[in-house]
């Protein structure tokens, strides 16, 4: 008795909360779906079903454009990461140098500051160059290392054993030929979650794109879009909910491709940090 | 080539594109902020040295004292609600024999969705007047408050915001409790430990180091607290205001959303007075540093 009571009220908490969780999505998409008028009402249910607007959101607005701007920033990024910040966490994982814990800790001390500590010179020195007002500034440094992406694949390659890097330089690789031919396949799950976490990053982003790109709505990202969609279709809350679950759709169609992995990297950062 | 240079050479190959940009877009920015929160310029001019003016004037800036506060009142209520709220939805799903997959991908989701896009969302959820909750709490007779719109209720609506976004220290709770060892938690049955008993002797201290782990990152994060109240000042105030012209609308209502890097922003972009926002910048990093260095200890010693 006292074991069904204790089952009952877990499961009931459970619904309960599931509920709660997808509440705010459920009632911005069926926001997305009413007529200009009846978004201004208290009412939940739409009336009239209005599946246009999503077709609007896309024609009447510049939409497109903002999410053309952030595949680019988002993919670049992500590509240009891993270029740079796989084979530097191998260095840290699997070879054997002096400096090495010293460097380690220059990565952590990356990873913890607040991004605005350095915005200034930053801005500054993108500035001089004349590359404000696009997302190169957010891009192109992912081509020279990302410390949280080095310090998530650095966990992972510590968990692959010694032994097939060893039996791979016994048959004569060099250390670049071991990382390509032997790391790497074995590192797929790591990759994998370090790429999702930097799209994101990239995708979710609404500091990096406030700061380089606002003087210069050509290149507005999803996010920056979506901050000031609010006011130019201020009335529009129709408009706003399908602009809003479109920013989320490509986020959870990513997540239920690649959940495994990425469940996997939250807690390699978390246990291990 | 003997050996050793070899070695160099190859660990120089692996490490150079890192090592570059750590200089460039690390350390070197690092050093020009303490240098610039010793001078006074701005966009148009060169700096120019005035010693300390900038730090003494941290102290005599109601708007700065504001920012701290706020920021100070997220960290000491919204680390510990996430870090509550993560454990006692970790602890639900293990609980759960059957249907916790899906549970799980329902809590967990939220965490995913980008920040503006929840924050709009909850700034419409939390409408005064017509919104949803608002709306509901009405049927069952209780006026709501004004939520995004009140100075009072403006910082506890953040977070609810990211009370739902909680999925992220969830996971970390999860892997952790997973790992707590059955035969402890038996052991302490046997000996006739209620269920509070075997949480505070088996459960907590095998987690404690997540539980280390998520109050610092916490504070780290919440430090950098940004786009949630940018966009959520924004929405709620109803104002006209694209791109960098939002930060006209930070803090609505009556400040009390206005945090530490907001002002920091402010101060840098739209006042322009760039010497004083690497005051404010160096002071982030100390606090950052100080918060960090808990953590760092830890795995110091790991390594």
């Amino acid at each position: 008795m006292n074991r069904w009571l204790l089952w009952t009220a877990r499961y009931s908490l459970a619904i309960a909360l599931c509920v709660m969780f997808v509440a705010p999505v459920a009632f911005l998409l069926l926001t997305s779906l009413m007529t200009d008028s009846q978004a201004l009402t208290a009412s939940y249910w739409p009336h009239q079903w209005r599946f246009a607007n999503y077709a609007d959101v896309f024609s009447k607005t510049p939409l497109p454009r903002y999410l053309l701007n952030t595949v680019i920033y988002a993919v670049a990024a992500t590509g240009f990461m891993l270029l740079s910040s796989v084979p530097a966490a191998y260095a840290l994982a699997k070879l054997r140098w002096r400096g090495q814990n010293a460097y380690l800790v220059v990565i952590v001390c990356m990873m913890m500051i607040p991004p605005q500590v350095t915005t200034v010179p930053l801005y500054l020195m993108w500035a001089n160059v004349g590359l404000t007002g696009t997302l190169v500034p957010l891009v192109l440094p992912m081509l020279l290392g990302d410390a949280f992406s080095i310090f998530l694949l650095r966990q992972f390659l510590l968990t692959i054993p010694g032994e097939y890097l060893d039996a791979a330089r016994v048959d004569g690789c060099g250390e670049w030929r071991t990382l390509l031919r032997v790391v790497l396949p074995m590192a797929r799950p790591g990759i994998a979650a370090a790429a999702l976490f930097q799209f994101f990053y990239a995708w979710n982003d609404y500091y990096g794109p406030l700061l380089y790109t606002s003087e210069n709505e050509h290149n507005w990202t999803l996010s920056l879009g979506l901050a000031s969609f609010k006011t130019l279709h201020h009335v529009q809350w129709n408009l706003v909910s399908a602009a809003t679950i479109l920013t989320m759709v490509p986020v959870v169609v990513l997540f239920f491709f690649a959940q495994r992995a990425f469940v996997q990297g939250v807690t390699l950062t978390g246990v291990k940090g | 080539m003997p050996h050793k240079l070899r070695h160099a050479l190859t660990v120089a190959s692996f490490m150079a594109p890192a090592t570059v940009g750590i200089v460039v877009f690390f350390l070197y920015p690092l050093g020009s902020a303490v240098y610039f929160s010793f001078t006074k310029f701005d966009l148009l001019s060169t700096p120019e040295w005035v010693g300390l003016r900038n730090y003494r004037h941290l102290f005599d800036d109601p708007f700065l004292t504001r920012a701290a506060t706020n920021t100070l009142w997220l960290c000491v209520i919204m680390v510990p609600a996430r870090m509550l709220g993560g454990l006692a939805t970790a602890m639900l799903l293990t609980g759960l024999r059957r249907g916790s997959g899906i549970v799980r991908t329902i809590f967990y989701l939220p965490a995913l969705a980008p920040p503006v896009a929840a924050t709009l969302a909850f700034v419409y959820l939390l409408k005064p007047g017509v919104g949803p909750v608002n709306t509901a709490l009405a049927q069952v007779g209780i006026d709501g408050p004004l939520w995004f719109n009140s100075p009072d209720w403006s910082k506890p609506s953040l977070v609810l915001l990211c009370l739902w976004a909680v999925g992220d220290v969830m996971v970390l709770y999860l892997a952790a409790l997973l790992d707590v060892p059955q035969a402890q938690l038996e052991a302490a049955r046997i000996d006739g430990a209620n269920a509070w008993q075997r949480f505070r002797a088996v459960t907590l201290p095998n987690i404690a180091p997540v539980v280390t782990f998520t109050a610092v990152i916490g504070v780290i994060t919440t430090l950098q607290y940004f786009a949630q109240a940018a966009v959520a000042a924004s929405a709620a105030s109803g104002q006209a205001t694209t791109g960098a012209g939002i930060s006209s609308t930070f803090g609505y209502p009556e400040g009390s959303t206005f945090t530490y890097p907001l002002w920091l922003y402010v101060v840098g972009f739209r006042y322009g007075a760039l010497g004083y926002a690497n005051a404010m910048a160096v002071v982030l990093f100390l606090v950052a540093f100080a918060v960090s260095l808990l953590l760092l200890r830890r795995s110091l010693k790991v390594t």
